[in-house]
């Protein structure tokens, strides 16, 4: 049986290239069929914020390519409550349906699959 | 045991430091490297042109030393290298640009190669990473 990876993406979108190198990771994992959740951490959940307009800053737009992930077969999909609540983001929609963890289950998480990058 | 490791960071990170040593210690050790998978930032630790002064660490030549001496399987991710200028000659003439800096042992590769790294080895042990 194939081990399970999480990746933990830890930076936001705007912050060089570490949130689309974190998501090309799950991305190229989920075309091998491999067992794989995203876990957006810190910074990471400003990848989730809506309506955003990379434009202004010259930069693409990752949220698409976030929306390929369950096309891909990345359907585990987590970010950190807290992390959302110290950036004010608590009460605003997502652009993905990340399934909301406090830190007890975030430990739990982390003992769940074999694997864990964190980037 | 065999290792997968993982560099995300550049040869004048302490990490990549660190990444190097662990590799050396676990061979001294009698475990096995499946293979090293260098990543974001990491691609430039592959840099053959990073000239150190003579009083200084020269890890990318140590990096390079370490690889060539016993023969392990080092991938520099392809799209991470590309983005940094991190070329070898192929990619410098495809692209036009006037040099190479990544020569053999050094092989560049797609994100496929870490996961089927970490799928053969025991461990997958990451450095560098933020």
């Amino acid at each position: 049986m194939s081990k399970s990876m999480l990746i933990i993406s830890r930076q936001a979108p705007w912050a060089g290239p570490s949130a689309r190198e974190a998501l090309d990771i799950a991305l190229a994992g989920g075309a091998f069929d491999l067992p794989l959740g995203l876990l957006f951490l810190d910074d990471g959940v400003f990848q989730l914020a809506a309506g955003q307009q990379p434009g202004a800053l010259q930069q693409k737009d990752l949220s698409a390519n976030l929306q390929a992930l369950p096309l891909f077969g990345v359907e585990e999909l987590f970010v950190s409550s807290r992390s959302l609540a110290e950036r004010g983001l608590d009460e605003a929609a997502l652009a993905l349906p990340a399934e909301r963890l406090d830190d007890t289950a975030l430990t739990l998480l982390l003992d769940r699959f074999d694997l864990v990058v964190t980037i | 045991m065999k290792f997968a490791i993982a560099l995300f960071a550049p040869s004048h990170a302490p990490s990549s430091r660190r990444a190097l040593r662990f590799a050396q210690a676990a061979l001294d050790g009698g475990h096995q490297i499946a293979r090293l998978f260098f990543y974001q930032d990491g691609v430039h630790s592959a840099s053959g042109n990073i000239a150190s002064p003579q009083d200084e660490l020269d890890l990318s030549g140590e990096w390079r030393t370490f690889v060539q001496q016993h023969k392990l399987d080092a991938v520099v991710c392809i799209a991470a290298a590309l983005r940094r200028g991190v070329l070898n000659a192929e990619e410098a003439q495809r692209y036009n640009k006037p040099a190479a800096n990544l020569e053999a042992p050094w092989e560049l590769s797609g994100l496929g190669q870490l996961h089927e790294a970490a799928q053969m080895a025991d461990r997958l042990v990451c450095f560098g990473g933020h």
